[in-house]
C-alpha cells in the first residue's frame, strides 16, 4: 500500500465510569490524508478524537483498554509524556476558543511554553509564517496587538488553526471546526484544511456530511461507539457496503 | 531531563498550594484548642453547675458570680429582636425582588442592599445609641440610655441583606416548571408565591434565617455600644443588658493579665459563643446543601 | 362577589406594596444614618481632624494615629491574605480531587466564614500576642484580621476560577501546556479581576472590624504613630513599625462614642464620616471590578 499508517487503533475501548463509549475500535489513519469521522451525535466520534491527544485525561473516571498507536507507539503507555504527545498532536475545537490575549500573544503562547524560539525576531517570524499558513496574515498583519476577540468567528477559528500549527504538530485534530460558522467562513476553513494536508495528517469530526464529502480522503462512520464502516470517502458516499452507513448518509436517521 | 524538572516544579507548587489550603484547618484547630484550654482552666475554678445555673455574672466585682445566664439571655434577646426585623423585612424584600420585579431592577437592588452589610458595625452602634434610642424614648418614656431594643432593631437592618440575598437565591433556584404547574391549576400569583415558590425554597430560606441568627449572636460592637456593659438578667428589653460579646470587649478594654480568673472568663464566654454559632452554622450549611441537591 | 374581589385585590398587591415599602425603608435607614452622622460630625471635618492626635479636649481631638494605624493594618492584611487566599482557592478549585478531603476543607472554610470575628480576637490574643510574643503590635493586629477575612478571599477566588470557561483550559492543554502553565498563563489572568474584587471586598470588611482588634488589646487612646517604613539610612526601609502599638479608625470612633461628653460624639460622627467614605469607596471598587469581570466573562 502506498499510504503510510500514522495512527492505528487496536481493539481500542473507552469508558466513562463503567459506561462503554468506544467498543473494540480497529482503525488505521494514513499520513497526509484528511480522515473524516462521521456519525450521529453520541456515537463516540468526539471521544475517539479526544483520545488521540489524550484530552479525555481531563475527565474524571475516563478509562481506556486496548492500544492506540501513533507512529507505532502506544500513546496510552505509562511512560508516554502527555505534554509531548499534545505538542505532536494539535487540536482545533468546535467553537473558536482564542485566549483573551492579543492575536500575536495567542500564536506565541505555544512557542513560549515549549521555548521554541531563539529570539524575538525568530518568534515574530514563526508567528508570521503560521498566520500565513492559516491564510490569516493579510487580514491581521497590521493588528497583531489587537485582542483576538475583535476578530470575526471565522477569523478566530483560523487563528486557532494558526495557533495549533505554529508548534509544528504532525497531526491536527479538528472537532467540528465549522459548526459555529457561517457558510463563507466555512468555505475558507475547508479550503485551508485541504491545503494543510500537504504537511499534516488531519482527522476531522463533522456532523455535516457534505463537508466530509468535500474535504476528506477517507471517511469513518461511527455509531453507538462502534466503527461501522471505514473506507475512501468516494466509496463511502457512493457505494457504502453497510446498510447503516447508507441509511445515515441518505438522511434516514441522525 | 527538562521534562522531569517541570514535573518536580508542578509537584512543589501543588504542595505549596495544599499547605495554604490546609492553613484554614489549623485556624479552626487553633480556635478550638485556645478556647478549650482556657475554658478547662476556668472550670477548674468554677463548677459547671454554677456556670449554667447561677443567675448573676459578676467576675469583675469583689463578690464574684459566674452564671452565664444573664449574658446568654441578653445575647438571645437582642438576637431575637434583630431577627424579627431582619426576617420580616428580608423575606418580604426577597419575595418582592425574586417574584415581582424585572431581573434588571433586581440586579440593581441587590448590590445596593448589600451596602447595609458593608457599614462598619461601630457606625451602627453610634446610630443605635444616639439616634434610635432617643426616638424610642418618645414611644417608651422609661427606656434606658442603654437597652436591648434599640441595638436589636439596628442589628436587624444590618442582617436584612443576608436574608434577602440568600432567600432570593433560593427562590430563584425553584424551577420554572413548578411555578407553571401552579399557574396551570388556575392559581394566581400570590397563591403560586406562597403555595409553591416559598414552600419549595423553604430549606434555602431557613438556611438564611439561621445564618442571620448566628450573625446576630456573634455581633459585637452594636450591642457593646448601645445595650450596655452591665450584666442584667431580665426580659425587659427597655433595660440595659450585657451580651456575651460585649462582656469580652469589656474585659479586653481593661488590662487583665493572663492567668487570672477574669482572663479565663472571656474564653469560657467565647467558648459558649463559639459552640452556639458553630451549631447554627453547621445546621445552616446542611439545609443549604440539602436545598442545592434537590434542585441540581 | 364584590367582597371577594376586594380580598383578591389586597392579595394581589400585598407583595408588590409591602416589598417596595420594605426596600424603601431599609435603604431609607441607610440614608437617615448618613444624614445623621453628617449633621453631627460635619463641623469637625477639617485638616486638623486628620493631623491631630486624640485629645482630652473634643475640639482638638483628631484621628491621625487612627487613620495611620488603619492604613498600616490594611496594607499588611492585604499582603497576607492575597497570596494565602488565592493559593487556597486555586488548590480547592483546580487541584483538590473530589472526595472526603475536599469536602472537609470546604466545610471547614464555610464554617470559618461564620465564626464571629471576636472569636478570632481571642485566637489572636493567645497565639499572636502571647505565644509568638508579638505583643499588641501592628503585626499581631494585621495577622488577626487576615484570619477573619481569609474565607472571603478563598470563596471569591474559587468563584472567579469557576467562571473561567473550560474551552480556555482545553485550548491551553491541547497545545501541550501543563497544568501549572495553564493556570498561571491562562486561567489566573482571566480570573484576575474577579479575584481582585474579592480581595478588595475583604478589605472593606476588614476596615470596619473592631471587635477582634480590641480583643487582642489594641489601644483605644494612642498619641504616637508606628515607626514609618522608610528611613534615611541604608536599606531605607524598616519594619520597626510592625512591632509598635496601634489603634484604628473604628476603635477610635468606639472610644469617642463611649464617652459621655457630647463633644466627643461629634468627633465620633466625624470619624464615622471618614470611615464610611473609605469603606463605601472600597466596596464600590469591588462591585465595579465584579461587574467588569462578569462582562468580560460573558464576552467569551
Amino acid at each position: 500500500m502506498e499510504n503510510n499508517i500514522r495512527i492505528e487503533a487496536r481493539e481500542f475501548n473507552a469508558y466513562y465510569d463503567k459506561k462503554c463509549a468506544l467498543k473494540d475500535i480497529n482503525f488505521k489513519i494514513f499520513s497526509n490524508k484528511i480522515t473524516a469521522i462521521i456519525g450521529p451525535s453520541g456515537c463516540g466520534k468526539s471521544t475517539f478524537l479526544r483520545s488521540l491527544n489524550r484530552m479525555n485525561d481531563l475527565i474524571e473516571n475516563f478509562n481506556v483498554k486496548g492500544e492506540l498507536l501513533i507512529d507505532n507507539e502506544n500513546i496510552y503507555d505509562k511512560d508516554v509524556d502527555v505534554i509531548f504527545l499534545r505538542k505532536r498532536v494539535g487540536m482545533v475545537f468546535q467553537k473558536p476558543n482564542p485566549f483573551p490575549k492579543s492575536i500575536f500573544g495567542n500564536i506565541a503562547y505555544g512557542l513560549r511554553i515549549h521555548k521554541m524560539f531563539k529570539n524575538y525576531d525568530d518568534l515574530y517570524m514563526k508567528v508570521e509564517n503560521s498566520l500565513k499558513e492559516a491564510a490569516l496574515w493579510d487580514e491581521v498583519k497590521d493588528d497583531l496587538n489587537k485582542s483576538a476577540f475583535d476578530l470575526s468567528g471565522g477569523q478566530q477559528q483560523r487563528l486557532c488553526i494558526a495557533r495549533a500549527i505554529v508548534i509544528n504538530p504532525e497531526i491536527i485534530l479538528m472537532d467540528e471546526p465549522t459548526s459555529s460558522l457561517d457558510p463563507t467562513s466555512t468555505a475558507k476553513i475547508e479550503e485551508l484544511i485541504r491545503k494543510l494536508k500537504e504537511h499534516y495528517t488531519i482527522v476531522i469530526v463533522t456532523h455535516n456530511m457534505q463537508q466530509a464529502a468535500r474535504v476528506s480522503d477517507y471517511s469513518a462512520f461511527f455509531m453507538q461507539g462502534e466503527l461501522i464502516e471505514y473506507d475512501e470517502t468516494t466509496k463511502i458516499f457512493t457505494a457504502p457496503s453497510n446498510k447503516l452507513t447508507e441509511e445515515y448518509i441518505t438522511g434516514r436517521f441522525g | 531531563m527538562k521534562i522531569n524538572k517541570n514535573k518536580v516544579i508542578e509537584k512543589v507548587v501543588e504542595g505549596a498550594l495544599f499547605m495554604s489550603a490546609s492553613l484554614s484547618v489549623f485556624v479552626t484547630l487553633g480556635i478550638i484548642i485556645v478556647l478549650l484550654f482556657e475554658t478547662i482552666e476556668f472550670f477548674k475554678e468554677v463548677s459547671i453547675i454554677e456556670f449554667l445555673t447561677d443567675r448573676q455574672w459578676t467576675p469583675l466585682f469583689m463578690n464574684k458570680h459566674f452564671g452565664i445566664l444573664p449574658l446568654l439571655n441578653a445575647t438571645i434577646l437582642t438576637s431575637l429582636i434583630s431577627m424579627i426585623v431582619a426576617i420580616s423585612f428580608g423575606l418580604t424584600i426577597a419575595v418582592y425582588i425574586s417574584e415581582y420585579i424585572k431581573p434588571e431592577k433586581r440586579m440593581i437592588i441587590k448590590p445596593v442592599m448589600e451596602i447595609l452589610a458593608v457599614v462598619p458595625t461601630v457606625v451602627y452602634g453610634y446610630f443605635a445609641l444616639l439616634f434610635v434610642t432617643p426616638i424610642l424614648r418618645k414611644i417608651f418614656p422609661d427606656i434606658s440610655t442603654f437597652n436591648a431594643l434599640s441595638p436589636g432593631i439596628v442589628m436587624g437592618f444590618m442582617i436584612i441583606p443576608i436574608i434577602a440575598t440568600m432567600s432570593d437565591d433560593a427562590m430563584q433556584a425553584v424551577p420554572k416548571w413548578l411555578r407553571e404547574g401552579g399557574y396551570a391549576l388556575g392559581a394566581n400569583k400570590f397563591q403560586v408565591t406562597t403555595g409553591v415558590v416559598i414552600p419549595s425554597a423553604l430549606s434555602g430560606i431557613m438556611a438564611s434565617f439561621i445564618l442571620g441568627i448566628s450573625r446576630a449572636i456573634g455581633e459585637t460592637m452594636i450591642v457593646t455600644i448601645a445595650a450596655g456593659q452591665m450584666s442584667n438578667l431580665t426580659f425587659n428589653i427597655l433595660e440595659p443588658m450585657e451580651t456575651i460579646t460585649a462582656y469580652i470587649v469589656q474585659v479586653s478594654l481593661g488590662d487583665t493579665p493572663a492567668g487570672t480568673i477574669e482572663f479565663k472568663t472571656i474564653f469560657a464566654a467565647g467558648m459558649t459563643l463559639f459552640v452556639l454559632t458553630f451549631i447554627l452554622n453547621v445546621f445552616s450549611y446542611m439545609l443549604k446543601s440539602k436545598f442545592r441537591e434537590r434542585y441540581r | 362577589m364584590k367582597e371577594k374581589k376586594l380580598i383578591n385585590k389586597i392579595r394581589d398587591n400585598f407583595f408588590p406594596v409591602a416589598g417596595l415599602l420594605a426596600t424603601i425603608i431599609s435603604l431609607g435607614i441607610l440614608f437617615v444614618l448618613i444624614i445623621d452622622v453628617l449633621k453631627d460630625g460635619y463641623m469637625r471635618l477639617n485638616l486638623q481632624f486628620l493631623t491631630n492626635y486624640p485629645s482630652r479636649i473634643p475640639e482638638k481631638a483628631g484621628i491621625l494615629s487612627a487613620w495611620v494605624g488603619t492604613l498600616w493594618i490594611m496594607v499588611l492584611t492585604a499582603l497576607f491574605i492575597f497570596p494565602v487566599g488565592v493559593a487556597s482557592g486555586i488548590y480547592l478549585e483546580e487541584y483538590a480531587k473530589p472526595g472526603k478531603m475536599k469536602d472537609f476543607l470546604e466545610i471547614n472554610i464555610s464554617n470559618l466564614a461564620g465564626v464571629p470575628s471576636i472569636i478570632y480576637g481571642l485566637l489572636g490574643l493567645q497565639i499572636f500576642v502571647y505565644f509568638f510574643k508579638l505583643d499588641r503590635s501592628v503585626l499581631a493586629g494585621a495577622l488577626t484580621l487576615s484570619l477573619v477575612v481569609l474565607p472571603i478571599v478563598i470563596v471569591a477566588t474559587r468563584e472567579s476560577l469557576k467562571a473561567v470557561p473550560l474551552s480556555l483550559r482545553e485550548a491551553s492543554f491541547a497545545l501541550g501546556a501543563n497544568k501549572l502553565q495553564t493556570i498561571l498563563f491562562q486561567v489566573l489572568p482571566s480570573a484576575f479581576s474577579g479575584i481582585l474584587s474579592g480581595v478588595i471586598l475583604s478589605m472593606s470588611r476588614a476596615i470596619g472590624e473592631t471587635a477582634p482588634l480590641i480583643t487582642i488589646g489594641a489601644l483605644t487612646y494612642i498619641a504616637f504613630l508606628p515607626a514609618g517604613p522608610f528611613t534615611t539610612e541604608f536599606p531605607f526601609i524598616t519594619l520597626q513599625g510592625l512591632k509598635d502599638y496601634f489603634t484604628v479608625l473604628p476603635i477610635q470612633v468606639f472610644n469617642w462614642v463611649s464617652r459621655p461628653q457630647k463633644g466627643f460624639h461629634s468627633d465620633a460622627a466625624a470619624g464615622i464620616i471618614i470611615l464610611l467614605i473609605i469603606s463605601l469607596f472600597i466596596n464600590f471598587m469591588a462591585i465595579y471590578l465584579r461587574i467588569k469581570f462578569e462582562k468580560y466573562m460573558r464576552r467569551k
